[in-house]
């Protein structure tokens, strides 16, 4: 199987349509849609971010989302389809960064499996974001 | 010998000041070898928290031997979502 078959995932610089992304997964078998949105937030670690600034390496970004695509189908086999996006570039406080939809005939399926993607996502796709502050700016989690 | 292409991304941008450089190495060369080349060549690298290697879009092993082409990213801690 293919991730094709079932997923549509994508690292863009445009702004993300939650609307459409929902459009990507409904399917007539499925009564359930679960969506995780992610947005920039106006502080980290007690400083006041003033913007984020998302970069990607794009093909292994999409390979990585890939195949978290493919564990979540083998894992819950119920699940119809599944979409996820993040953005890259610069991001204001309130913008999404990333959003993920998954949809399964019934609610429980969809929520573990659209936790899984984010927890996933976050842990091992190659994306990173600068953290701009009023007085300067950081990698997140680029120190030790 | 063989050519790699090594990528640098975030905080690895900012400490090399290029996207990429084009490496020649002798056959038989590890990821990992080329990691403490790079490290060698910007100290501030040894700042970084766990850097990790991909070769040709695939997180590997320090191990990995480099063959004739492949991409080898560096890969600082991610922190997208």
């Amino acid at each position: 199987m293919s991730a094709d078959d079932f997923a549509f995932n994508l690292i863009t610089d445009r702004p993300i349509d939650v609307q459409a992304l929902i459009g990507r997964v409904a399917a007539p078998e499925c009564g359930g849609l679960a969506i995780f949105i992610g947005m920039v937030r106006n502080h980290s670690k007690g400083r006041t971010v003033r913007h984020l600034e998302y970069e990607a390496y794009p093909e292994m970004a999409l390979k990585k989302m890939n195949e978290i695509a493919l564990e979540i189908k083998s894992k819950w086999p119920e699940v119809s389809k599944i979409a996820m996006i993040h953005r890259t570039g610069k991001l204001a406080i309130g913008e999404i960064a990333v959003a993920i939809a998954v949809t399964t005939p019934h609610r429980a399926e969809a929520f573990t499996a659209c936790r899984y993607a984010i927890d996933t996502l976050k842990s091992t796709a190659p994306i990173w974001k600068k953290e701009v502050f009023e007085d300067g700016d950081v990698w997140a989690s680029a120190h030790a | 010998m063989v050519k790699v292409t090594v990528k640098f991304f975030a905080v690895g941008r900012d400490i090399t000041g290029s996207d990429e450089l084009m490496l020649e190495l002798p056959e038989g060369t590890t990821a990992g070898e080329v990691l403490i080349q790079v490290k060698q060549r910007y100290p501030a690298f040894e700042k970084v928290a766990a850097l990790l290697v991909a070769v040709n879009l695939d997180y590997a092993d320090t191990a990995t031997v480099l063959y004739d082409g492949d991409e080898l990213a560096v890969i600082p801690p991610v922190s997208g979502g």
